[in-house]
C-alpha cells in the first residue's frame, strides 16, 4: 500500500473592514469562525477534525501558551494530534508539513490549521524589542526597532554586497499593491508608485514605511484530508506535493549570513526535492512579505534567481499583474493584511489560485503554486508546494 | 532613572556581564578547536566539544552591517533617535550586536573599524558599546 495522498479541501479567511474584524471578536472566536467557513467549504463537520494545529501571539503569558488546548476547548473538540509549533510567521507552512505526515501515516484523517489575531483592534504592536532574556539579552538592550531593524540590517548588507537599491525594494511594494487593487478584500487599494515608497518616512535605514507590512487583525483556516476522502467531498482537492522547513537563529546577530536567507534556502530545497520539480515549474508564488527585503532574499534563496540577482529580477513590474512572475496575488502582507503572523494567508491564496477562484486577480493556467513563510527575524523558513493535478 | 530594557542575566551569561562591569570584553573559546564563541552556551557550535573557556578579547572589530533607527524601539529610546545599531565582527571572529556611539551617525558604514567602550548604565549593568576606532 502506497502512502496516502494529502489534499487541501477547505480554506477561509476572515473578512476585514479597514484592517479590523467588524463587530469585534476575540482571537479564539476569529479562528472558530474561519474554521467553520473552511469546513463548510469542504463539506466536513467540526466532529470530523482529529488533528488541530495553530500558532499565535494571543494570550501570552496565559492560555495562549497552550494554544491548541485553548482552541480545542473553544471549539469543543478533542483532537488526537495537535501541533502548536511556533516558527513565527512560517508556522502554518510547517503545520501543513507536519499534518501531511500525520495524515500520510494514517494517524489522523482530517487536519484543521487556524490562525487568529486582534492586534490592530487591541493596538498591541509597537517597535519595542522582544523581552531581553536568553540570547535577546545581548540584543534588545541596544534598541534595535523590532522586527524591522533586523530586516533593515539584512537589507544594508545585501545592498553592500550586490548593489541592491531602495528602488528595487520599492518595486516589490508597488507590484504587490497592483495585485491588491484587484482584490476587493485587500486593506490597501490605492495606487502606489516607486516614488511614493521612497518618499515615505524612513523607519530605520534603509527601510521606509511602505517597505513594511500592514498591521491588521485577521484570521484564517485550512483543512486537509486524504485524496480518497476528498472524492466524497464537494471542494476541488488541492494536492500537497512537497514541504520543507528550517530555522537558523533567534537573535539577528546569530544569523549565518545577513545577505542570504539560509532557512528559506534549506526549506525550499527540501520542498522542491519532495515535489520532484524545480523553481521553473512554479506558476504562481506566494512569498512572505513582512518587508520588501524579505521577498527579495526569499526569491534568491528559493532559486527563482541567483544570489544577488533579486533586485534585477523584481524590476519592471515582473512580479505584478501581467508580469512574467506572478507573486503575492492577493496583495500580500504589504497591502492585503498582516495580522502579526501571515503564513496561513499564503496557503489560502495559493489554493484559490489553483482552484481558479481568484476573480479579477486570477492568474491564467495555474497548475503548481508555492507558498513560502518566513518567521522571526529571517529566523525560519517553511515551504509548501501545491498542485491542482 | 534608566528606563531602557536591561539584560535578564542568568547563570550561563553571568561571566560576560561580570566582565563587562569590570570593563573587560570576554567571550568563550573552544579548547579543542580554538574557535571563539558568542552567545554564551555550553558546547562549541563547530566541533560540539563541551570544553569552553572564557577569554578576554581585544575589543577591536569591524562593522558587518548596521541600521540607523529613525523611529525608536519603544518610548525609552525616543530621545536617542537617530541612533546606530550594528552587528560587529570582532577581530577574534564572533559577531556581537551593539550600538555605535558617534556624533556622526550618518557616517557609520560597513567595513568601518570600531573599538569597544563600556557604558555603565546602572549600578549593576554595564553595556559594551562601540565607537569608531579613530576616535
Ligand atoms: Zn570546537
Amino acid at each position: 500500500m502506497g502512502k496516502r495522498q494529502v489534499v487541501i479541501v477547505g480554506v477561509a479567511d476572515a473578512p476585514l473592514e479597514k484592517g479590523v474584524i467588524p463587530g469585534g471578536a476575540n482571537d479564539l472566536e476569529i479562528q472558530a469562525r474561519a474554521a467553520k467557513a473552511a469546513l463548510d467549504e469542504a463539506g466536513l463537520k467540526l466532529s470530523d477534525v482529529d488533528g488541530l494545529s495553530t500558532a499565535g501571539l494571543w494570550g501570552i503569558p496565559g492560555p495562549g501558551q497552550f494554544a491548541t488546548i485553548s482552541l480545542s476547548e473553544h471549539l469543543g473538540i478533542r483532537p488526537k494530534f495537535s501541533d502548536s509549533t511556533n516558527l513565527g510567521g512560517s508556522a502554518f507552512e510547517a503545520h501543513v508539513g507536519h499534518a501531511a505526515m500525520a495524515i500520510e501515516s494514517g494517524a489522523i484523517d482530517v487536519a484543521l490549521i487556524t490562525y487568529g489575531s486582534t492586534q490592530k483592534s487591541q493596538r498591541s504592536r509597537n517597535l519595542g524589542g522582544r523581552p531581553p532574556s536568553f540570547s535577546l539579552q545581548f540584543d534588545t538592550p541596544y534598541g534595535l526597532p523590532n522586527p524591522v531593524g533586523a530586516y533593515a540590517m539584512a537589507a544594508t548588507r545585501h545592498m553592500h554586497e550586490y548593489g541592491t537599491t531602495s528602488e528595487h525594494l520599492a518595486e516589490i511594494a508597488v507590484a504587490t499593491r497592483q495585485w491588491a487593487m484587484k482584490n476587493p478584500g485587500a486593506t490597501m487599494r490605492d495606487p502606489l508608485t516607486v516614488e511614493d515608497v521612497l518618499s515615505s518616512k524612513t523607519i530605520t535605514d534603509p527601510l521606509h514605511l511602505l517597505d513594511c507590512c500592514l498591521v491588521t487583525d485577521g484570521g484564517g483556516a485550512v483543512v486537509l484530508t486524504t485524496e480518497e476522502r476528498a472524492r466524497d467531498l464537494k471542494a476541488r482537492p488541492i494536492y500537497v506535493r512537497g514541504h520543507g522547513e528550517s530555522q537558523t537563529h533567534m537573535s539577528i546577530a546569530a544569523m549565518p549570513d545577513l545577505a542570504f536567507h539560509t532557512a528559506a534556502a534549506e526549506s525550499g530545497v527540501r520542498a522542491f526535492e519532495m515535489a520532484g520539480i524545480g523553481p521553473e515549474a512554479i506558476d504562481v508564488a506566494e512569498i512572505y512579505d513582512s518587508f520588501t527585503i524579505t521577498v527579495l532574499l526569499t526569491l534568491e534563496a528559493l532559486g527563482f534567481c541567483g544570489r544577488g540577482e533579486g533586485g534585477a529580477f523584481v524590476s519592471n513590474g515582473r512580479t505584478g499583474p501581467g508580469g512574467a512572475f506572478p507573486m503575492n496575488t492577493n496583495g500580500g502582507g504589504l497591502s492585503y493584511a498582516h495580522p502579526g503572523m501571515y503564513g496561513i494567508f499564503l496557503l489560502i491564496e495559493a489554493v484559490r489560485q489553483l482552484r481558479g477562484e481568484a476573480g479579477e486577480r486570477q492568474v491564467a493556467d495555474v497548475k503548481t503554486a508555492l507558498a513560502h513563510g518566513t518567521g522571526g527575524v529571517l529566523s525560519s523558513g517553511a515551504t509548501c508546494i501545491l498542485s491542482n493535478h | 532613572m534608566y528606563e531602557k530594557p536591561l539584560p535578564v542575566i542568568d547563570p550561563t551569561t553571568r561571566p560576560f556581564w561580570d566582565a563587562a562591569k569590570a570593563h573587560r570584553l570576554v567571550v568563550q573559546r573552544c579548547q579543542d578547536c580554538k574557535m571563539h564563541i558568542f552567545i554564551p552556551r555550553s558546547n562549541c557550535t563547530s566541533c560540539f566539544s563541551d570544553r569552553l573557556e572564557w577569554v578576554e578579547v581585544s575589543g577591536e572589530g569591524t562593522i558587518y552591517t548596521y541600521t540607523i533607527a529613525r523611529r525608536p524601539a519603544g518610548p525609552a529610546f525616543k530621545e536617542e533617535v537617530p541612533y546606530a545599531v550594528a552587528i560587529i565582527d570582532l577581530k577574534e571572529g564572533p559577531r556581537i550586536l551593539s550600538n555605535v556611539v558617534t556624533d556622526d551617525v550618518e557616517g557609520v558604514t560597513i567595513g568601518q573599524k570600531v573599538r569597544v567602550i563600556f557604558d555603565d548604565v546602572t549600578e549593576d549593568v554595564t553595556l559594551p558599546k562601540f565607537v569608531p576606532a579613530e576616535s
